[in-house]
């Protein structure tokens, strides 16, 4: 019976939002709707769930003193502040437990928890993701070789795409007379773009989707089991 | 001489943090031609009639502002700058907090716009996709307040704006999963409203099966160079896409070297190899 509840939830929420799709009518649209905002509360008790999630695993991690334990406890720190001064004054326009923290915005022109985000985070943020351009530059160095017909047509391909991705592409080119379009690099990228790239997305989009298709009617009809938490 | 790999990566490295920083530093002025793409998104910003409320949505975290800030100051810049009125809105955590230094970028430029009535920031709703479908019924019922928790029937701009249905064109800069897709997928395919939007370099090409002749994407920004193509459009000179493309493009040609020096190396390596062989057969 344990079991057998959620398989039914899941087969009857399942249908009703199927069949919604094709009768966009009551009572199924109704259901519907009513379902919408069910997955919406449960959404943000998921975020919820995520943080005590993360407060457990990263706090056993420093309990247990393991590798690199240091930058876990940095994590929850940063976590902590950034939940403290967020509940005390506020952000942005959302006033705190103290008020708006008219004295602290006035010295440090924003409030805390702004100040942080817009002067530490976002910064940390963004130079992660740029590291990633010196990774690719030392890919690009080791992988891109011709080795094969298929490399060869990759590297090609990649060449011509991170040229046109440039403005050193466009003047490359730009002397070229403008009724041989397709000698321009940034036209040249965009046809690649457009045509074989789009080509090969749509095959990719089209089998995702019915790989999705077949793994929801698995769910639906009670084959897929993982997510009641394993086969036990 | 032999060089270790760990040294060429280290060399790699500082070339191409040189690569980036020194045309930061001093400018070269490459220009940009405007592609197909970016021209759509223009055009349709550009062909709404003034006083048009369009939505603005931040579906990014600042690990990609770097790429898709400039597109919504350039946005929203040039949807004020046809009378259209702005909501913010956000399908990612952090998106309500782009969206505030995006209206402050530009108060400057715009010091008559008003918070209320010419834009507002709805801030951050869970859910994706699903809470698009829901705008698509009622928009209070999703957004009961804006982010300084003053409720939607007193802000003014959105006085007649009910649902999705009574948005003139949606503009999502996202950089993953929710974003773009679902605006198209729940607005566009739903409701009929017109979408366009912006997303880093890696992630256009995945979007662009959208454009096609059923209008589910109008036009997209793919990227920084897009970012600064799209300000070219609008005259924005000291942009900041504008600004940072030469460091990209210099960075662009280097890895196009080090692809070419890596090619040249597999091939002496192989040469050398080969003639031991031959010198060993002989």
């Amino acid at each position: 019976m344990k079991r057998n509840i959620p398989l039914i939830i899941v087969f009857l929420a399942g249908l009703v939002v199927f069949a919604s799709e094709f009768i966009p009518h009551r009572p199924f649209s109704q259901i519907n709707e009513t379902l919408e905002r069910w997955f919406m509360i449960i959404s943000g008790f998921a975020m919820f769930l995520g943080q005590v999630s993360l407060l457990r695993v990263n706090g056993a991690k420093i309990k247990n003193k393991v590798k690199d334990w240091p930058y876990y406890l940095a994590g929850m720190i940063s976590f902590a502040l950034m939940l403290i001064f967020g509940l005390l004054w506020g952000m942005e326009k959302t006033d705190g437990i103290l008020g708006d923290g008219a004295s602290i915005q006035a010295w440090l022109g924003l409030k805390p928890f702004d100040y942080l985000f817009e002067n530490v985070y976002q910064h940390l943020s963004a130079t992660m993701f740029a590291l990633l351009a010196f990774y690719i530059a030392s890919a690009a160095y080791r992988a891109f070789i011709i080795r094969s017909f298929e490399s060869n047509l990759l590297m090609i391909t990649a060449v011509i795409v991170i040229l046109g991705r440039s403005s050193f592409g466009t003047m490359l080119t730009g002397w070229i007379p403008n009724n041989l379009p397709l000698l321009h690099l940034p036209n040249l990228t965009d046809f690649i773009m457009e045509f074989p790239n789009s080509a090969a997305q749509r095959a990719i989009m089209i089998s995702a989707a019915l790989g999705i298709v077949g793994s929801s009617l698995r769910i639906i009809l009670g084959i897929e089991r993982s997510y009641l938490g394993g086969d036990k | 001489m032999s060089i270790s790999p760990q040294t060429e990566r280290r060399i790699i490295y500082l070339v191409l943090f040189l690569a980036v920083l020194l045309p930061l530093l001093f400018p070269i002025g490459w220009r940009t031609e405007s592609s197909p793409h970016v021209r759509m998104a223009h055009k349709l910003v550009e062909q709404s009639p003034a006083g048009s409320v369009a939505i603005v949505s931040f579906d990014y975290d600042p690990a990609s502002m770097t790429e898709l800030q400039p597109m919504a100051v350039a946005m929203i810049d040039h949807a004020w700058s046809k009378g259209h009125k702005v909501i913010a809105t956000a399908l990612w955590p952090q998106g309500p907090q782009l969206a505030d230094q995006a209206f402050r970028a530009l108060s400057e430029k715009y010091p008559e716009k008003q918070y209320g009535v010419d834009y507002v920031n709805l801030g951050y709703k869970v859910g994706g996709m699903v809470t698009i479908q829901a705008m698509g019924r009622s928009l209070v019922e999703v957004y009961p307040t804006d982010t300084g928790g003053t409720a939607l029937n007193q802000i003014p701009m959105l006085a007649k704006v009910n649902t999705l249905r009574d948005i003139a064109y949606i503009s999502s800069l996202s950089s993953g999963d929710p974003g773009i897709k679902q605006w198209v997928m729940a607005a566009h395919d739903m409701y009929n409203v017109p979408v366009t939007g912006g997303t880093t370099a890696i992630s256009a090409p995945g979007f662009i099966p959208y454009i096609n002749s059923q209008n589910q994407l109008i036009g997209l920004l793919g990227g920084l160079k897009a970012a600064a193509e799209y300000e070219g459009l609008i005259g924005m000179e000291n942009g900041s896409a504008t600004a940072k493309m030469d460091s990209q493009s210099v960075a662009h040609l280097l890895i196009l070297i080090f692809i070419a020096i890596g090619n040249y190396k597999v091939w002496r390596n192989k040469r050398i190899k080969r003639t031991q062989d031959l010198k060993e057969e002989i």
